[in-house]
């Protein structure tokens, strides 16, 4: 797999952008691979009882979903040295039907001396911000 | 209303979480990570890593272990109900690969309340054992090499909010 050189790269370049959906089921296997059992991610009783409109989606599972289009870029996933999230709002999951989420990654700040790239990722849902200040430090 | 007296709190190492292969496969799964270094031995050796790596955001499986010494503690004062995360950063010093075994260091690093509203921030430190150790313990052998710090924060809505 080939690697960005950080000698091309411009600040404001799109690294990536995709659409991803969660479903259910998918809330239900990052529950069990993450062992995040809060019912909130799966029981709507529970969720309506948090005062949620319905069962949302783990913050983290976006956050782990999302990270994918900077590691696919960067060609090396051991290449993410630092990310960092802020959870703006969470992501309601129907039933039946799915969540879409968009995701776009743009480089943000570049530092040769360190040769480190700072990449951006803005994380909507119809239009809303889900995620803020959603940033990851590449070593490239 | 979080209990301000944990703040500053620093928890003894926990017990060793081994990762395995299996389960970084199964997480990098849930989270649509395809690169093959998460899936293949010889992708992840091609790269220079000893074993499989896991995704950016693995460390919550291990941190999520150590901060429930803190939420679960009934003088804490968390109803985790009524928690909603509020912001999460990992700080990797190294990648974690398949066949670490991580111990973790807590740190309660703020507990503020206002209004209806609590936050708490807490801080992982996780350090990899050092491998020639059968039966790893933190008493034993020091920490280790460190591996990377989880910063969380949880608001905690109180019954008005």
């Amino acid at each position: 797999m080939s690697r960005p050189e950080i000698a091309r790269l411009a600040v404001g370049d799109v690294v990536g952008a995709r659409t991803v959906t969660f479903d259910r089921a998918a809330l239900v296997r990052y529950a069990g691979a993450s062992g995040d059992f809060n019912p909130i991610h799966w029981n709507d009783k529970v969720a309506e009882g948090a005062g949620l409109p319905g069962v949302i989606a783990h913050g983290m599972l976006t956050m782990g979903t999302v990270v994918s289009l900077v590691t696919e870029w960067a060609g090396d996933p051991g290449a993410v040295v630092d990310y960092q999230t802020r959870f703006t709002k969470p992501v309601e999951v129907p039933n039946p039907g799915a969540a879409s989420i968009e995701v776009t990654a743009t480089v943000a700040k570049i530092d040769t001396e360190a040769g480190t790239v700072r990449v951006d990722l803005a994380v909507t849902v119809d239009g809303d911000k889900v995620l803020g200040r959603t940033q990851a430090l590449v070593r490239l | 209303m979080a209990n301000a007296d944990f703040e500053g709190r620093v928890y003894p190492a926990n017990a060793p979480y081994s990762v395995g292969r299996e389960k970084i496969r199964e997480f990098a799964g849930a989270v649509g990570a395809t690169h093959p270094a998460h899936h293949d031995l010889v992708a992840a050796r091609g790269l220079g890593y000893p074993d499989l790596v896991a995704p950016p955001t693995f460390a919550v499986v291990v941190a999520q272990r150590a901060e429930s010494q803190y939420i679960s503690d009934p003088e804490a004062d968390i109803d985790f109900s009524r928690v909603v995360h509020a912001d999460e950063r990992f700080t990797h010093h190294r990648p974690i690969t398949a066949g670490d075994e991580l111990t973790t260091v807590l740190h309660v690093d703020r507990v503020v309340s206002r209004g209806a509203i609590s936050m708490v921030t807490t801080r992982c430190e996780i350090y990899a054992m050092p491998e020639r150790v059968e039966v790893p313990s933190p008493e034993a052998d020091g920490l280790g090499e460190h591996v990377v710090t989880v910063t969380s924060t949880l608001a905690i809505r109180g019954e008005d909010a």
